[in-house]
């Protein structure tokens, strides 16, 4: 089912001073489609789970209405929409067996024991649990416990299920194994998603689209690539990735491309936000894995760039550089692959810096 | 500032109308403030609206002008704060000698030692005035009988007072064990470690840091002393008046509602203020150790001549309840106690079951009705107080907690004067006993109800409702559960009160309805202590087995339960 939030206003206020409002959601409209996974990624505090929980309707909006599949459910309180929550802290219920925990919403639904049990049996057979039905949930690991909370929220088959967090309290190596699963059992089931991260190597993995929040904004809304190759703003090109920033005016255009003046010559920026002409200063985005450094020669090519190293560190499979540039205030952060056969470039050389069209993105001077 | 208030109106109004989505939950909120109204507040601003009245039912202070004008009334103010003060110091004393040497030192017979300073919680708070008298009276086994002494002075301020200590030092006890037990021991070895001798290691680090729980333990002993009632009316007499039973004659004996109502207002006032200062401040001073996993104590803050003096104190003090209790037990099979004593008879016994049996059940009943409703009742409202918002929320909490600082006797007067008379005539019934217990003794199940939801994680109760569950679902098969052991300690204690209660209900009991512990005292009165003493061993007989098979109910039923039962 398609979820469809429409001018999305909330706000808390401090009992004690009622005057001291602080904005969580401000105007926030967004159409989710059916069987899509749509991630809200911030910093926290930007208010992805306040919007979370107005979809769940663990919290009222001030203004604004929710919709799920074409009807409308804002008035609705959370037991009656058909969301379905996996909780940052699992909140699996300590009394109940792994099986009771389970069959909790099917036992709701007036199921008799055999149904209950055939459905918790099925379910648990998806989520790699069947050995568990009798344990006690202290009896079991993160992770198993994060799949019990996950076939919890989809046995009762739910129009849309709410992830908040859901993998912020594995270890490293869990996380990314739990995101793959939860991605493949979405899509098992084909139910409309909506996760929340502040992590954003998670947003990229699991998303069909991401939606990027700060301080009660969306700042953007778009495909993984999307947001990481054409940022909307300095919020989303700075927040996601690694990223530089690099002060240039624009002094033409030609076949689709501006035509960009750098430090050492004119370089073409493949993608824009917002319009520009001749004249106009701007930021190009650009990511330092799409940089190509090449030692100074004297006599030979200039770059788009020249810096000096100013720190070089071999991670292994790349080497990091930071090149300081004239004119642009924080050094310029370059990745190198193939260290082996590539080489690298020694701290206090003098460095040409060059990139490709399609790597250089433009936005507006912040 | 309006605009403040405006805004908190808005807010107010925000919350109810998201409460009319769930009308359950708003008729329960809405029936639970009626009810503490009704029960709580509304008999005491009748004792408030009485005691302004003369003799005529005219508007007058003459109630109060009283304390000015009368000796005897201005004598009980004083012996009741004299008795309040000198208690709760020696109680506190004695009931930090058995928690330290208990917690912090390796005598012998510690479980011993602790069950016996428990027992008194469990048994008519005036049982200590009866064996005194039994030991040391006219006829008294120590005072005639052994030592030949007929006119012992036992009635009055020393008598009193160490029936008090007796019937009292528990609560003292079972608070303090508590504090001592979080102070981690780590701290005494450390500061020993830096070079404190063990003087100067107690001084300066143990005592610091119990001491909140020492203010907090006398707060709540100088409570329970001002509100006692039977313990006063045995012993205290004549020439030593006491408020609690001066309010007492004033209305059953010269039917004199204003001046009774006059003196129960007086009885309050230091109450209230004790129950404030340790509710809003002394509670607030104590230290919490946090370790997470229990550390060993190493017991080596008291030497060893210190910790036999230590254990030589206990033991005197648990030799004298256990001779409180044998004496007890001895007069319930005695012929005639101070005449013939040697002849064992069961004749007590069956008179309990015969022409007392009407008591017996009646006691049941009532507490078998106001206990599990008040268990309830409390869980109830320790989840809405911790978990919703509403307006009236802060009021609720509030109301629900008085009950612990309001006497007996003001509340009994309380329900005399508000339920004999329209819009609700409840004098006589069944109901009003059952009401009162139910009101009176909630507050116990709330407080551990509270500790326990706020280690709660509200997502787990977001968790019910998001697959389903109405509110009352949730409540029913998630919180409630989770809240089992809040919930049988609030059960324990209210049968153990209702059981024992006496300075309320012996204003509510009547023909139809009576309690064993008003038969008890009515026994001792007429000096009957036979029968006394043997209701007494039923009673304490019947709260015995009660909490066994709660006990029973508990590891049977719910191996995971890891509370106490008994917590005051």
């Amino acid at each position: 089912m398609s979820v469809r939030l429409e001018a999305i206003h909330k706000y808390f206020s401090d009992p004690d001073q009622p005057d001291n409002r602080v904005t969580a959601v401000e105007d926030m409209t967004l159409e989710i489609q059916e069987g899509e996974m749509v991630t809200f990624l911030g910093p926290s505090g930007c208010g992805k789970t306040t919007t979370l929980r107005i979809v769940s309707g663990f919290e009222a909006p001030n203004s604004g209405t929710v919709w799920i599949g074409g009807k409308e459910v804002s008035h609705l309180p959370p037991n009656k929409r058909d969301t379905s929550m996996v909780f940052q802290s699992y909140a699996i219920f300590p009394h109940l067996s792994v099986g009771q925990n389970i069959g909790f919403g099917p036992e709701l639904r007036g199921m008799n024991k055999k149904q209950i049990k055939d459905a918790v049996m099925e379910v648990m057979e998806v989520m790699n649990l069947t050995d568990l039905y009798h344990r006690s949930p202290d009896q079991l690991s993160g992770g198993q416990q994060q799949r019990v909370a996950l076939a919890r929220a989809v046995i009762n088959r739910p129009k849309v299920l709410l992830f908040d967090e859901p993998l912020s309290n594995l270890d490293a190596k869990l996380r990314e194994q739990m995101r793959l699963e939860i991605r493949r059992i979405q899509k098992t089931f084909g139910i409309t998603s909506i996760y929340v991260t502040h992590d954003q190597s998670e947003a990229m993995t699991v998303s069909d689209r991401i939606v990027v929040m700060d301080k009660g904004r969306v700042m953007q809304v778009g495909t993984p690539f999307e947001i990481y190759s054409r940022p909307a703003n300095y919020f989303v090109a700075d927040f996601i990735g690694r990223v530089n920033f690099i002060p240039c005016t624009v002094v033409g255009a030609t076949d689709g491309a501006l035509n960009v003046q750098y430090q050492g010559g004119i370089g073409d920026a493949g993608s824009a936000e917002g319009s520009f002409s001749a004249g106009d200063s701007a930021l190009t985005v650009v990511r330092p894995e799409s940089l190509r450094l090449a030692k100074t020669e004297a006599g030979g090519p200039k770059g788009l760039l020249s810096g000096v190293v100013e720190k070089q560190v071999y991670i292994g499979a790349t080497v990091e550089y930071e090149i300081v540039v004239p004119g642009v205030e924080t050094p310029i952060q370059a990745v190198t692959f193939n260290p082996v056969e590539e080489g690298f470039i020694e701290t206090g050389s003098s460095v040409e810096i060059d990139f490709g069209m399609k790597a250089a993105h433009l936005i507006p001077v912040q | 500032m309006s605009q403040r208030l405006k805004n908190k109106a808005k807010q107010q109004i925000l919350a109810l109308r998201r409460l009319s989505g769930d009308p359950i939950l708003l008729l329960t909120i809405v029936a639970i403030l009626a009810s503490l109204v009704l029960f709580i507040l509304y008999p005491l601003f009748e004792v408030l609206i009485t005691s302004f009245r003369d003799d005529m039912g005219r508007w007058s202070t003459a109630p109060f002008e009283r304390f000015f004008t009368s000796q005897h009334e201005r004598s009980a103010l004083r012996n009741s704060l004299l008795l309040g003060v000198a208690t709760a110091i020696a109680g506190s004393a004695v009931g930090f000698l058995f928690a330290f040497t208990i917690t912090r030192t390796s005598v012998p017979f510690k479980k011993a030692l602790n069950t016996i300073a428990i027992v008194p919680i469990v048994s008519p708070p005036f049982i200590g005035a009866m064996a005194i008298i039994m030991l040391f009276g006219r006829n008294g086994l120590i005072s005639y009988q052994l030592l030949g002494i007929r006119n012992l002075n036992i009635y009055g301020f020393w008598g009193l007072m160490f029936a008090q200590v007796l019937t009292f030092f528990p609560v003292a006890y079972i608070t303090l064990k508590g504090v001592l037990e979080s102070i981690s021991p780590t701290l005494e070895d450390a500061a020993m470690d830096l070079g404190g001798s063990r003087w100067k290691v107690f001084r300066r680090v143990t005592l610091p840091l119990t001491f909140p729980g020492i203010a907090s333990a006398m707060l709540v002993l100088f409570i329970e002393t001002l509100s006692d009632f039977g313990n006063p009316l045995i012993l205290a007499g004549s020439r030593f008046p006491v408020l609690s039973v001066q309010a007492y004659l004033q209305i059953t004996g010269m039917y004199n509602l204003p001046r009774g109502a006059a003196l129960a207002v007086v009885l309050l006032i230091p109450s209230i203020t004790a129950f404030f200062i340790q509710k809003y401040w002394v509670s607030r001073k104590q230290y919490v150790t946090i370790t997470g996993k229990p550390t060993s104590s190493s017991i080596k803050l008291v030497s060893r001549p210190v910790q036999w003096i230590l254990f030589g104190l206990c033991l005197f003090v648990a030799g004298i309840i256990l001779l409180v209790y044998a004496t007890i037990l001895w007069a319930a099979f005695a012929r005639v106690w101070g005449h013939d004593m040697t002849t064992l008879t069961l004749r007590h016994f069956q008179y309990v079951f015969g022409v007392g049996f009407s008591a017996v059940r009646d006691t049941l009943i009532i507490a078998g009705v106001s206990t599990p409703i008040a268990g309830i009742l409390g869980m109830v409202i320790a989840f809405l107080v911790v978990r919703k918002r509403f307006p009236g929320r802060q009021f609720m909490d509030f109301t629900s907690m008085l009950s612990f600082a309001v006497p007996g006797t003001v509340i009994g007067i309380g329900y005399i004067l508000a339920f004999n008379k329209p819009p609700l005539i409840l004098t006589g019934t069944f109901a009003i006993l059952a009401l009162n217990f139910i009101f009176r003794y909630i507050p116990v199940g709330i407080q551990s109800g509270i500790a326990i939801l706020r280690q709660v994680d509200p997502s787990i109760e977001e968790a019910a409702i998001d697959l389903g569950a109405d509110a009352r679902t949730s409540f029913r098969r998630i919180t409630l559960p989770l809240m089992l052991p809040a919930f049988f300690s609030g059960l324990t204690f209210a049968f153990v009160r209702a059981m024992t209660a006496i300075s309320a209900a012996i204003f509510l009991v009547s023909a139809n309805w009576n309690l064993m512990t008003v038969q008890i005292m009515a026994q001792v009165e007429s000096g009957r202590f036979g029968a006394a003493s043997a209701f007494s061993v039923v009673l304490v007989a019947i709260i015995l087995v009660a909490m066994m098979i709660i006990r029973l109910i508990l590891t049977k039923g719910f191996s995971g339960y890891k509370g106490k039962l008994l917590q005051v």
